[in-house]
């Protein structure tokens, strides 16, 4: 499993990356690994405005859809628009290429009680003990 | 002889497992006087004798192919072939359901898979579903398919008062407690440019049929680009009857978002009013908002032709709450049903039925014009279905054509539009022969001459 050393993570799989004031957000490894052969991802509208914890969008597989959710509160500012024609983008590079949206975050605060990466770490392997 | 396989010992050791001694236990909440009521019915008699006096009674009916009928308004009696229930009562196909381990059915799949493609053939559409209940649900359908397009920030709906009556109320229930603001439908009299007129920036879609309930052809040339622009984006859902399709331009080469309609034209039947068929097609770009299964072709590991149940994460059963519908289900054996009828027509077949249908229409149209004190509305083009205006309530002249004639009559549109007294909606297909047609005719004016 890739870990970031940019982003942080939730609990939930989605991870944020500060820039400038604004956050990036996006899926970690273990999750893109978990939904193999993206190929749709359903996006919200420019100008939503999500609380920390609600669900955001959609990742689809052919047999499988999972729902994703905002690490922070805050406005979507942008979509990755690349996703509508290539959502592999989510496989083949989930810290890169693979973002979802950028948040202008309501409290950047929220970003610090986000697991750091040995904390997530921790987070996926009781997920997979369980499996 | 008992059909129940429990043993004592089980039924002893099953209410052991739940706590109870006697099973009369269970019913405690039923108040003790409506426990075992008596039915007071007849002593038993054998089967050959049920038989009979079902019969019996099946006789007061007036069979529906035995008799002239002008009767349509959405379920219309049609010639079935032969081959049609040959091939659907096969024990092979002889199931409403698709399997739920879909892809060791390769042939329910190819045959869902062959429906698709002729439903994307007759509406000019790009995707379509392996179908709905019937025309209503399909229509409502199209409502919710252009709601979550709008990802239900849109609230509003257009929907055209000649729509069907009873998809409309379809619609009003399947979207009950969303919140929609449902306009257009109050005014029987308003046209297509009001109806385009009232599509803003907040319409999720606008919904028409064609031909309408009252038979008519809409003039839709056009008419998309007006409603995509007006609404930037609204989409158009036109309900249509399948056979029309064989005869003109197919919306879907209009530029409509969403083509849906009832497919029991298609060689169901009437069938006493169901089963029938929803189809349904829209435009690949919302294939992810289109409710229902959907089969896809592909190759197998060892690169043969073969079929899967695809893009099932918009279902219910992996989606939950957050499907795009919540009817998984079709109509197989409808759907079965119509693929053999459309599959042994023809194009050139389905063709020749469409034109029996729109000759004798317009055969029948012209002789009650004719008459004293009937008026027909032929103000606009139709195709099986129009307008007859009577001298009387229509529930009088079709009291008078079944007690006199035997001849079924057509639908009462006051009923709907009460604006509309003495309408009749009369329906003419390739059953009716042109003797019926006549003493049809005869009939009518035999009635005005009585009044």
């Amino acid at each position: 499993m890739k870990l970031d050393s940019t982003v942080r993570y939730t609990e939930t799989h989605e991870w944020a990356r500060p820039e400038g004031d604004e956050f990036v957000v996006g899926i970690s490894d273990y999750a893109q690994s978990e939904l193999p052969d993206v190929m749709r991802v359903e996006l919200p509208d420019v100008g939503d405005t999500f609380t920390k914890g609600e669900a955001f969008g959609v990742v689809e597989t052919v047999k499988a859809a999972a729902e994703i959710f905002v690490p922070l509160s805050g406005e979507v500012t942008a979509l990755n628009e690349a996703l509508e024609a290539t959502p592999e983008l989510v496989n083949q590079d989930p810290y890169g290429a693979g973002w979802l949206i950028r948040l202008k975050a309501s409290d950047p605060a929220e970003w610090d009680q986000l697991l750091d990466g040995e904390a997530y770490t921790k987070v996926v392997e009781a997920e997979k003990a369980k499996h | 002889m008992v059909y129940i396989p429990h043993t004592d010992e089980e039924r002893r050791q099953m209410l052991a497992t739940i706590g109870v001694e006697r099973i009369e236990e269970l019913f405690t909440d039923i108040p003790e006087k409506f426990r075992y009521p008596d039915l007071d019915l007849p002593e038993p008699v054998a089967e050959l004798e049920v038989l009979q006096e079902l019969q019996g009674l099946a006789e007061f009916n007036l069979n529906a192919n035995a008799v002239p009928t002008f009767l349509g308004a959405g379920a219309y009696r049609h010639w079935v072939p032969a081959v049609v229930d040959a091939i659907i009562s096969r024990g092979e196909f002889y199931t409403a359901y698709t399997p739920y381990q879909p892809e060791i059915s390769q042939g329910t799949l190819q045959a869902i898979f062959e429906y698709q493609s002729l439903i994307c053939d007759l509406t000019g559409m790009e995707v379509a579903n392996a179908s709905h209940y019937d025309g209503a649900t399909a229509t409502a359908e199209a409502v919710v398919q252009a709601l979550n397009v709008f990802r239900l920030k849109r609230k509003k709906v257009v929907l055209a008062p000649t729509v069907h009556p009873l998809y409309r109320a379809v619609i009003h229930t399947y979207t009950q407690g969303m919140g929609l603001e449902i306009v257009g439908e109050e005014d029987a009299s308003v046209s297509l440019d009001d109806l385009i007129a009232m599509v803003d920036e907040q319409t999720a879609c606008l919904i028409l049929q064609n031909p309408n309930f009252l038979g008519q052809l809409e003039s839709l040339a056009g008419v998309a680009d007006q409603v995509h622009a007006r609404g930037k984006g609204t989409l158009l859902g036109v309900a249509v009857n399948p056979l029309s399709l064989a005869l003109f331009t197919p919306p879907g080469a209009l530029g409509a978002d969403i083509v849906m309609g009832e497919g029991q034209p298609l060689g169901l039947g009437l069938n006493f009013g169901g089963p029938y068929l929803g189809f349904y097609a829209t435009r690949t770009q919302y294939v992810h908002q289109m409710a229902g299964r959907l089969v896809g072709e592909t190759t197998d590991v060892e690169g043969r032709r073969a079929f899967v149940l695809t893009l099932t994460a918009r279902e219910q059963h992996i989606r939950r709450a957050r499907a795009t519908s919540n009817i998984c289900t079709n109509q197989g054996l409808m759907v079965l049903a119509a693929t053999v009828y459309l599959s042994a027509l023809g194009k050139q077949g389905l063709r020749q039925i469409a034109e029996l249908n729109y000759h004798k229409a317009h055969y029948a149209a012209a002789r009650i014009a004719e008459l004293e004190g009937y008026e027909v509305g032929t103000a606009r083009p139709f195709f099986n279905e129009f307008v007859v205006r009577c001298p009387a309530p229509v529930a009088e002249v079709n009291e008078h054509l079944l007690d006199e004639h035997e001849i079924i009559g057509g639908y009462d549109l006051s009923q709907d539009y009460p604006a509309m007294e003495n309408a009749m909606l009369v329906a003419v297909t390739e059953m009716n022969s042109r003797a019926e047609i006549d003493e049809f005719v005869e009939a009518l004016a035999e009635f005005e001459a009585e009044e």
